[in-house]
């Protein structure tokens, strides 16, 4: 048998108790194209970035488990050691020099120098660049992929599709290379571009290079991949050869886990019940998140998850309407129109929104928790303020008070309203960006992300939160998650976004199988094929 | 980072955090001043009198730094266009000596008319910072030696006719000092007026002063003012309160411009003189330099670390210079001054954290 290009063995990783790799293990046969897939979250950066030696890692506490290239035990720190044992990395987001050619990106940091007056004495620093050689070397580079550009061309103006290849291509150009690692490729590029990446990975396999490459993609997966890895919550769930494998089966696995108790006592049915909100054909300008004409329509007192994978717009969709980017298209608020790009006008409807960006967007750090509770309320709506001649004056005396009924409410652990909620932990920041939307009353209340980056205990706390503004309070939720399992445990009905449009709104209990294709896109794919 | 936040803390804690929120530049300046202070004790230097020095000089100053707090709070970071409002000061404190003013009269239609002038030009000066945002320092620097050099044209070429402001020996444009002893000189000082230990408090001085940190406080805790420290403190959470980030931060500017002329017309009150042409070129610096001492940041300052740091510097300065004239027989005053406020602007600029809107 071949020895293996790359084998991980038993691989755990934690980050602060959080278990994000559960020994995982990986083989990649020289030459073979090997696919790992799996849904947000599920430590597939994680497992590449331990192969890779990010600093990351180590500054966590490092990993367990046993890494061979080639058969032999390694142990890498650092991505240069990575480099040096002919591992390759293109990332998601292109680390290229806009104003500089493609030689020069190619063969950035390994320049081919010659020694001229100025460099015997000051040393090789100074050397001449031989611009004839790297010239050769970057053709040489493209050549291999089979690939025609220009190399002189500055990198600024080429499409995105070639500026994937031109990182390609500068991995293919350290002479060592032997296994290339490719962190969703196609993410970023057209149809065409990401047909014309698969025949390139194609051609670089059948050179003896071997590629590990992460997506969302299924049928692209089964397209060129020879070999399927299926990670889930940490753990490799399935090892299948693609021959085998269908987009059905790939979905299932992907996504499917046991749906965590519900807390919920009674589900709203949403038939005979009049919309509160619509939205029509909805276009958001949200850098990495837009959105390209949603239509949907929201039921008064429902919890509406909107779920889907990261990049896709479903971030988009609630910083749209509340016009917090660019967006254009209607939005009607109890039948009456809702003015877009402005936060007043959002707000003032009845709207409120906890946004993802929680540190960013959702709270002033350097401020009290009973001021962030109450700036928005007092801003928009003209609460805390008292009457002194002209001027309206801050209520010092009653925005203490409504802080104080508000932690005891939400249960905000503090030393009290006056302390900065930098000095908060996660969950209870969130806790004070859901105080600040209650302070609104709203009649709407739009969640992002509500649990990122907070730990277990606080993540169910919030949810049943929301689950209780709900039924005690008649509030109507919108929420927007990464994790399907938290939507299907408070949601009445799920709303999945792909590529900025709606690919269908499912009932919670639909199958795994159903929510995998829909975040995948393979129903559009397969429309598109029949039509 | 999950541990619990509801414990109260510890007396040592608190004693550390209380020192470590004190600052370390504050602790130097402090130190420093009780260093001067006791020598001036041994030299046996007259207390009484540098005492009233302190508060007189801290009166004339004070109002130049509470301009500070506005644009500071509304993110647009110590207000180093600061020139400009006292240009408007200037003008409105000439212009009552040409209307053949005095007293108290020439005092407030100064400060009305200044306040008046301050704010429409710190209506255009906030235009001009919306369309640098990030730089607003650097530019309102180099756009308050613009105004400067641009001021003196004008002191130069604009038609005034009181013979006690244009050159004695004929020919046009307005002296570089122009005194006011028979116009406003001192009149706030002077007001009840009284004296304790042999030092005389300038009664009259530290009222206006106080009822201008009045001002500012309740400005800082209207709809107004909290909507601009939002803005400041975090533009995007302000845009989701529904709030302009552009119009809060014209906003400071129009109050601190107006400030700044008030500002500058007591400074020439309880100077006695106006100076015209080149004197206003370093004027923003000795106030951000203030606000700085006295704890503020470059994003967050309290009326409270105006006065405290109007104070501190005032002090160093008055006591540092008949120190400084028995050891060396040299006057080092205005050498420390220009150290300690460089110093301590290259101090909180080197501590400034990255920040502000992030998209």
């Amino acid at each position: 048998m071949v020895v293996a290009r790359l084998e991980m063995r038993g691989i755990s990783k934690e980050y602060f108790g959080n278990k994000v790799l559960k020994s995982v293990n990986l083989s990649v046969a020289p030459g073979e194209i090997h696919a790992l897939v799996g849904e947000n979250g599920a430590g597939k950066s994680t497992l590449m970035n331990i192969l890779f030696g990010m600093p990351v890692i180590r500054n966590t506490g490092g990993f367990e488990g046993k890494v061979f290239i080639d058969g032999k035990a390694v142990d890498i720190t650092s991505p240069e050691e990575a480099m040096a044992h002919g591992i390759g990395m293109v990332h998601q987001e292109f680390m290229l020099l806009p104003g500089f050619t493609v030689t020069e990106n190619i063969k950035l940091n390994r320049e081919i120098t010659r020694p001229n007056f100025a460099s015997r004495f000051f040393g090789e620093k100074l050397e001449t660049l031989d611009f004839y050689r790297m010239r050769e070397d970057a053709k040489k580079a493209l050549r291999r992929m089979e690939l025609d550009l220009d190399e002189m061309l500055p990198v600024a103006g080429l499409p995105v599709g070639f500026m994937q290849f031109v990182e390609i291509a500068r991995e293919l150009d350290k002479e060592t290379l032997n296994l290339l690692i490719l962190d969703e490729p196609t993410a970023v590029l057209t149809e065409s571009e990401a047909e014309t990446l698969l025949q390139v990975m194609k051609r670089l396999s059948s050179q003896g290079i071997s590629i590990l490459f992460i997506t969302h993609r299924l049928n692209e997966v089964l397209q060129v991949a020879d070999n399927i890895t299926v990670l889930r919550d940490g753990e490799v769930v399935a090892e299948l050869e693609s021959r085998k494998a269908t987009v059905d089966q790939l979905a299932e696995l992907m996504v499917g886990r046991k749906i965590e108790v519900t807390s919920r006592s009674e589900r709203h049915s949403t038939e005979n019940v009049k919309p509160v909100l619509s939205i029509r054909d909805l276009h958001v300008d949200m850098p990495g998140e837009s959105v390209h004409g949603v239509s949907l329509d929201v039921m008064k007192g429902e919890i509406l998850g909107i779920g889907g994978l990261a990049g896709h717009g479903k971030i988009g969709i609630a910083n749209g309407i509340m016009g917090l980017f660019p967006s254009r298209g209607s939005v009607y608020m109890d039948g009456k129109e809702v003015r877009l790009n402005s936060p007043i006008s959002a707000l003032n409807s009845g709207m409120a929104f906890v946004s993802e960006d929680r540190r960013g967007t959702g709270l002033l750090l350097e401020e009290s928790i009973e001021l962030n509770i109450a700036v928005q309320a007092m801003q928009s709506q003209d609460k805390f303020l008292k009457k002194i001649i002209l001027l309206r004056i801050a209520d010092m005396k009653a925005i203490r008070e409504h802080a104080q009924k508000m932690i005891k409410e939400l249960d905000i652990r503090c030393t009290g309203p006056d302390q900065l909620t930098r000095r908060l932990s996660g969950g209870n920041q969130q806790k004070v960006c859901i105080a600040k939307a209650l302070t609104l009353e709203p009649s709407i209340l739009f969640v992002s992300e509500p649990t990122r980056g907070i730990d277990v205990g606080a993540k169910k706390i919030v949810l049943d939160l929301l689950v209780r503004l709900n039924q005690e309070l008649g509030v109507t939720i919108v929420m927007t998650s990464s994790e399907l399992a938290e939507l299907r445990s408070i949601c009445d009905r799920i709303a999945i976004i792909y590529k900025g449009r709606l690919e269908g709104i499912l009932p919670i209990d639909a199958s795994d199988r159903d929510f995998g294709l829909l975040m995948a896109g393979e129903l559009s794919y397969h429309r598109k094929e029949a039509s | 980072m999950n541990r619990e936040n509801s414990h109260k803390p510890e007396w040592s804690e608190r004693i550390k955090e209380w020192a470590r929120d004190f600052g370390v530049a504050r602790s130097i300046i402090l130190l420093f001043l009780v260093i001067l202070l006791v020598a001036a004790l041994i030299m046996g230097l007259p207390m009484s009198q540098l005492f009233s020095s302190i508060l007189s000089r801290f009166g004339m100053n004070a109002i130049l730094v509470l301009a500070m707090i506005p644009t500071i709070q509304s993110g647009t970071g110590p207000n180093f266009g600061l020139p400009l409002g006292i240009a408007c000061g200037l003008v409105a404190a000439v212009l009552s000596i040409e209307l053949d003013m005095r007293g108290f009269q020439a005092l407030f239609f100064a400060v009305g008319l200044g306040a008046l002038l301050g704010a429409v030009t710190g209506y255009l000066y906030g235009l001009l910072l919306n369309k640098v945002k990030g730089q607003e320092m650097t530019v309102g620097t180099y756009f308050g030696f613009s105004i400067v050099s641009l001021m003196c044209i004008f002191w130069f070429m604009a038609p005034f006719k009181s013979p006690e402001m244009i050159w004695p020996y004929g020919g046009s444009g307005l002296r570089v000092t122009i005194a006011l002893q028979d116009r406003f000189d001192k009149v706030l000082n002077n007001f009840m007026e009284f004296e304790v230990f042999g030092a005389s408090i300038p009664t009259g001085l530290l009222l206006f002063v106080a009822v201008f940190c009045l001002i500012v406080w309740i400005f800082m805790r209207s709809k107004t003012g909290v909507a601009l420290s939002t803005v400041g403190a975090n533009p995007r959470f302000a845009e989701s309160c529904g709030l302009s980030v552009n119009k809060y931060r014209v906003i400071g500017s129009v109050f601190s411009q107006a400030l700044a002329a008030v500002g500058i017309v007591i400074y020439a009150q309880t100077f006695g003189f106006i100076q015209l042409y080149m004197a206003p070129l370093y004027m923003a610096f000795f106030a951000v330099a203030s606000v700085l001492i006295g704890g503020a940041s470059l994003n967050r300052a309290t009326v409270w670390h105006a006065i405290i740091g109007c104070f501190l510097f005032q002090s160093i300065l008055v006591v540092s210079m008949p120190v400084a004239n028995v050891l060396v027989e040299e006057n080092l005053s205005e050498v420390a001054r220009i150290i300690i406020s460089n110093g301590i602007i290259l101090y909180a600029l080197t501590r400034r954290e990255a920040g502000g809107d992030v998209r």
